[in-house]
């Protein structure tokens, strides 16, 4: 990988990059799915390849090949300069890189159990074993299960010096219960929807969630759910369970602080934000006792979000993104911290694969615990509804509006969970919702939820992105808009 | 983009999408030749993507983001006693086909054996579709450069703000069997996307074909930047059900949502909104759908996952579904024959339509607008996901030009809505449709697809911007 990058620089800077850098990166995924007893996906995908960025007259240019030969890497850099020469046609001004010393350093997710060394018929054994199980419960149509293995291993070099090597390891599983009944489709997930969860860790993860032991009660729940009342309508109290408030994190912290996205960059796409750099340090963003940041550092957890350095050679870091309420930081990179006066970047960029751009992401975006007991919680709820796992999610291109709909939810009526609910939903606006949170539940609750399929740029790329939450408690939300 | 535009546009020589490293299909074959000879498995298949794209991508007027990659996708099926796996790789050396082998090998014999396994088809008769175009794969960097840079420069001169991409790609397919199967695809594309920001306004429109000379970046930007220009105001209006007028864009990313329910495998699973309703009327008399990949307007390649050719297949007729699409495995469950549209295998989808077509109308966009009372007009639909799968309920926003019609005439703009609208719903409500176009969204793939003007459309929520 050395040599491949070096010979890339060395063509890069010769042509007249002022700056380059590039990854070179071995991806290696393993998916395995069951469905009603059989196997479905079954495969393992290996690639490697170079994708290199120069600057030239002030304007980037992107190239990636997998022709791994000197003359391959020495014609794609090559190509980028030459990209880079043809994107200063449309230029209004030079981009400026915030400073960043050489790093020469490796780094490697902490994992203990290699997942790519289980056999394989121990892992498909284990999916159909909680296939099985779902599938004893009468009324279940469709018993799904899945696994999903990642390691990358990159290299990172650049003109000005930096050679960091990184290898990271990612798991995630998850089964599901579809049933179909009454002219209604019902489902539950777990541990959660859409694939299930998602850690840089290895197979020690898959053996930690007993898919098994928890197959009968999804497969029940999904039954159950035919026979359980609608969701009410109206502005009531809303409690979120750990998983759906991670994809609310997601979607409506985590989006709109993507500073490229508030500058612009994203708006044919994606859109832009509400968060213009003005509300820096001046907008409540939500009440006191929210404090959110975006910490890509190993000591918040193994996170989806979570590395040695991003894929711009800035160390991981810690960002407080909301600090009692007030809204503290946005993610940046080295072309947009200068923007906004920042003397270095967040260090935030990542790109899914060697031919892709790397650009700002989420890293592990969290909503840090509060101090309540979820019993006491619930407990304290005179009326409300807790809602439990996502089944949809929708915002505008703003980040403002959002609507969530979830597999289920309880009704509470004086501190007690009553009856099960169907199809609940939820909307609201983005700053609203999180200045009328009174109640987070402490760390014995929290969990590092992971977002393997977050989707940004043209061309699109996915990237798994972390959110620790723990549930807590919302006032006057807007219940039920999405049935009404 | 003519011709002239192209050569006009072409000062310096710089490198095409590089389609000089395309590894030719030639080359391609005698690869997969190579891995079905190094083989030890009962059956084995090879599935070949060669590419290259180049997009520059554009925002706040300049071009912040510009690239290119070179790609190859080798992809390995084989089948032991019943079973089957499949492995990719990317590296063409001995050593690493081998290595190709060896994994999915290892993947397959570490199954159960399936009793229903097929035994892989053998040579088959494709319809013959031609979708590259030399011009488009050898467009440059600076050709992409020069249309951003004239039609960015026209937006700076009106004090609006663009951001979109132009985009270029080739790509040649291939896919060879152990029981001398083969099939040979080869396509170019171009595509171009703009959004106009202007004050509170902004406006969309997208474009994309085969043949870079067929797009005309420069009439797409007039008609975002005139929708910007148009939407500088918006008023509010309260949240309820609306006719609206659906441009095909917008109808296109929220009609992609029932693509797979036409799946025989969705409908087996009971998770198909079309369970218990094929072959009932629940749409309009003038809903009319088939998925046709030998359509002129259509792309992709003519054959499925395993490499059957894909036939045409009439989805929905005046109002009533009634056929599905079919693997060939759920062909054989089904007793029926398979269409072509299975995925690669091993998976638990089955199969998919993905060249839909939608019979048009005689209602051009300016006549459904002159004939409306009271109407929105919906440009773009955007972030749309499924909230009902059963009514087939999706939520989403509008966006980037959304007008009110009363009278006939243009109302103004209005601030954008959250819809929550049942798809059956939908198609049950359409009152008239224009000509059925080529069209492109961003939520779901290509369709040939009308401009729609649909009564009693569900707005839930509306902006407060």
């Amino acid at each position: 990988m050395e040599s491949l990058a070096q010979w890339a620089l060395d063509t890069a800077a010769l042509r007249g990059a002022s700056y380059a850098d590039v990854r070179v990166m071995d991806i290696r995924q393993r998916d395995l799915t069951t469905k009603n007893g059989h196997v479905g996906s079954c495969s393992e995908s290996e690639s490697l390849g170079l994708g290199i960025r120069a600057i030239v007259n002030g304007s980037w240019g992107f190239a990636s090949t997998d022709r791994l030969t000197r003359k391959g890497v020495e014609s794609c850099a090559a190509e980028a300069v030459a990209i880079a020469r043809a994107s200063s046609l449309a230029k209004t001004k030079n981009v400026e890189l915030a400073p960043e010393e050489a790093h020469v350093d490796a780094w490697q997710t902490p994992f203990v159990k290699d997942p790519f060394r289980i056999s394989l018929e121990r892992q498909i054994a284990l999916l159909l074993a909680a296939d099985a199980e779902m599938r004893k419960v009468k009324g279940v149509t469709l018993a799904e299960t899945m696994m999903q293995f990642r390691r990358i291993e990159q290299f990172f070099a650049s003109t000005a010096g930096s050679r960091i090597r990184q290898m990271k390891m990612q798991s995630g599983a998850g089964i599901s219960a579809t049933t179909f009944a009454r002219n209604e489709i019902q489902k539950r997930s777990y541990p959660n929807s859409f694939g299930g969860q998602y850690t840089t860790q290895g197979y020690e993860l898959v053996e930690a969630m007993d898919l098994v032991g928890n197959a009968r009660r999804v497969a029940e729940e999904s039954v159950a759910l035919h026979a359980a009342a609608q969701c009410p309508e109206g502005e009531r109290t809303l409690i979120l369970e750990g998983s759906q408030l991670g994809l609310q994190i997601h979607e409506s912290v985590g989006h709109p602080i993507e500073l490229d996205r508030v500058l612009g960059m994203e708006a044919n796409m994606a859109g832009t934000s509400f968060l213009t750099t003005d509300q820096l340090h001046r907008l409540q963003y939500g009440s006191e006792i929210v404090n959110v940041v975006a910490d890509a550092r190993l000591e918040h957890g193994p996170g989806l979000g979570t590395f040695g350095y991003d894929d711009e050679g800035v160390p991981a870091q810690c960002i407080p993104i909301i600090t009692g309420g007030l809204f503290t930081g946005y993610l940046s990179d080295r072309e947009t911290a200068p923007v906004i006066g920042l003397e270095r970047s967040g260090g935030t960029v990542r790109c899914e694969s060697w031919n892709r751009l790397p650009m700002i992401r989420m890293t592990n975006v969290s909503l840090l615990p509060g101090t309540w007991k979820l019993d006491d919680l619930i407990a304290d709820t005179d009326d409300g509804i807790l809602m439990e796992t996502n089944r949809s999610w929708s915002i505008d291109d703003k980040r403002y509006h959002f609507q969530f709909s979830t597999e289920m939810a309880w009704e509470i009526k004086r501190g007690k969970k009553t009856r099960l609910l169907k199809n609940p939903s939820y909307s609201g606006i983005t700053t609203e919702f999180w200045n009328s949170c009174d109640a987070i539940c402490s760390r014995e609750y929290w969990t590092l939820w992971g977002t393997p399929n977050c989707g940004k740029g043209q061309p699109m790329q996915g990237m798994g992105t972390g959110h620790g939450a723990a549930p807590a408690r919302f006032r006057n939300v807007k219940i039920g808009a999405a049935f009404s | 983009m003519n011709r002239k535009h192209i050569q006009k546009a072409r000062r310096t020589a710089g490198p095409a999408v590089a389609t000089e490293h395309l590894p030719g299909a030639a080359e391609l074959r005698r690869i997969a030749d190579r891995i079905l000879r190094l083989s030890d498995a009962d059956e084995t298949e090879v599935w070949m993507d060669a590419g290259a794209d180049a997009l520059t991508r554009f925002a706040n007027n300049t071009i912040h983001q510009n690239l290119a990659e070179k790609f190859l996708t080798i992809s390995v099926r084989t089948v032991f006693d019943g079973r089957t796996a499949r492995a990719t790789t990317n590296k063409t050396d001995e050593d690493s086909l081998r290595h190709v082998l060896a994994a999915s090998a290892a993947l397959a014999r570490s199954q159960p054996r399936n009793p229903d396994l097929l035994s892989m088809p053998g040579p088959q008769k494709y319809p013959k579709v031609s979708r590259y175009f030399e011009e488009t794969a050898a467009a440059t960097p600076h050709d992409r450069a020069c249309v951003v840079s004239g039609i960015v420069n026209q937006c700076a001169k009106a004090g609006q703000t663009a951001a979109g991409t132009f985009s270029t790609g080739a790509v040649r397919s291939i896919l060879a069997n152990s029981r001398g199967l083969f099939a040979g695809y080869q396509q170019t594309k171009a595509e171009f996307s703009i959004t106009v920001m202007g004050g509170a306004g902004s406006g969309w429109a997208k474009e994309n074909s085969p043949s870079i000379t067929e797009l005309w970046p420069e009439r797409t930007a007039a008609r975002a930047r005139a929708k910007c220009s148009a939407s500088a105001q918006a008023s509010e209006l309260p949240p309820g059900r609306y006719t609206v007028i659906l441009e095909p864009a917008a109808a296109l990313d929220l009609l992609g949502f029932l693509s797979y329910d036409f799946s025989a495998t969705a409908v087996a699973d009971q998770r198909s909104c079309f369970n218990k309703r094929l072959g009932r009327k629940i749409f309009g008399s003038n809903i009319t759908l088939w998925d046709d990949v030998c359509h002129p307007l259509q792309l992709g390649v003519p054959y499925d996952g395993e490499g059957m050719p894909r036939r045409k297949v009439p989805l929905i007729d005046r109002g009533t579904p009634r056929n599905l699409v079919y693997s060939r495995a759920a062909a054989k469950k089904a007793g029926v024959k398979p269409t072509g549209h299975g995925m690669l295998l091993p998976n638990e989808w089955g199969e998919t339509p993905v060249n839909l077509v939608f019979a048009g109308g005689k209602s051009s966009l300016e006549e459904m607008i002159a004939g409306s009372e009271r109407a929105i007009l919906v440009t773009r639909t955007w972030y749309i996901r499924e909230v009902d799968p059963y009514e087939k309920i999706v939520t989403g926003m509008t966006r980037d030009g959304t007008f009110l019609i009363e009278n006939g005439q243009f109302g103004g703009a209005i601030r954008n809505f959250r819809f929550n609208q049942s798809l059956l719903e939908l198609l049950a409500s359409v009152e008239a449709m224009g000509p059925a176009v080529r069209s492109t969204g961003e939520e779901s793939f290509d369709m040939v697809i009308p401009a729609m003007r649909v009564k009693n459309f569900r707005f839930t929520e509306v902006t407060k911007f």
